[in-house]
């Protein structure tokens, strides 16, 4: 599915940077009903991890009160050039992932 | 995105359609404060949990509950002996208590998570810090919802 990775670039050791995440994702709740009554079954993500360089660097775990197409915003300390891997997984065997490079001077 | 009036129209002819019984039907499916207590306590076990530290960012009267934006930070500088271990969303009356657990580690370099969320109803938000010497730091915010998030029909 499509995520959108928001990372800086280029980065001076030792500097916070901020990584935003969008990914689409309905986030059914399975708390709602069709007109007819029935049950609409819960279908959301999880859980999302995000590695910097292979070591894990923030971790979340999802409920349903988490809004369709889930944002993340979070910090981390820009240590040394690399990639950031992003996964998401969730309900139904659901699992998608991104990842983002980064210059560190 | 604001309601126009033609939305407003559907949904309130929607509900009408309806009729009562969902509305009957939904209401066991409400959190009650007990229900936040104990996701709490799940979270935090038998610790005291203090007042301070955590600010919770987020409009205190939304029009939509399907997407409100949410912004916890803790005030910790962040180093390998003083950092923020985790951050715990919860709410009242939503159908469950819990929104969100976010684990940060002393790389985060800043103790702040944004993300959007669900209210399915007007009620408290509560955001509780887990810092490294296993401390826990709570703060509440109040927010009134006018077009409630999670439980209403599709139409």
């Amino acid at each position: 599915m499509a995520a959108l990775i928001n990372v800086p670039a280029k980065a001076r050791r030792g500097d916070v940077i901020e990584i935003r995440t969008l990914t689409s994702h309905i986030m059914e709740t399975g708390f709602r009903h069709t007109a007819d009554g029935r049950l609409v079954p819960r279908d959301i993500i999880t859980s999302f991890t995000c590695r910097y360089n292979g070591t894990e660097i923030f971790r979340a775990d999802l409920f349903p009160a988490i809004a369709a197409n889930p944002y993340l915003s979070f910090f981390t300390v820009a240590k040394e050039s690399g990639k950031f891997e992003f996964e998401w997984t969730g309900d139904n065997g659901y699992s998608s992932t991104a990842s983002a490079s980064i210059t560190v001077e | 995105m604001p309601t126009t009036r033609r939305q407003f129209l559907s949904l309130a002819g929607g509900i009408t359609a309806a009729g009562t019984i969902p509305i009957v039907t939904l209401r066991p499916l409400e959190a009650t404060p007990a229900m936040l207590n104990a996701a709490i306590r799940n979270v935090v076990g038998e610790a005291q949990i203090r007042t301070g530290r955590v600010k919770l960012d987020i409009p205190p009267l939304v029009e939509n509950g399907n997407t409100v934006p949410m912004t916890v930070s803790v005030a910790s500088p962040m180093t390998p002996d003083d950092y923020v271990k985790s951050i715990h969303v919860f709410n009242e009356k939503n159908p469950q208590p819990n929104i969100g657990n976010f684990h940060l580690g002393p790389s985060s370099g800043r103790a702040q998570v944004s993300t959007r969320i669900r209210l399915a109803d007007t009620q408290k938000v509560v955001a509780i810090a887990r810092l490294s010497d296993d401390t826990f730091w709570q703060v509440a915010a109040d927010v009134v919802v006018t077009l409630a998030a999670c439980t209403e029909e599709l139409n």
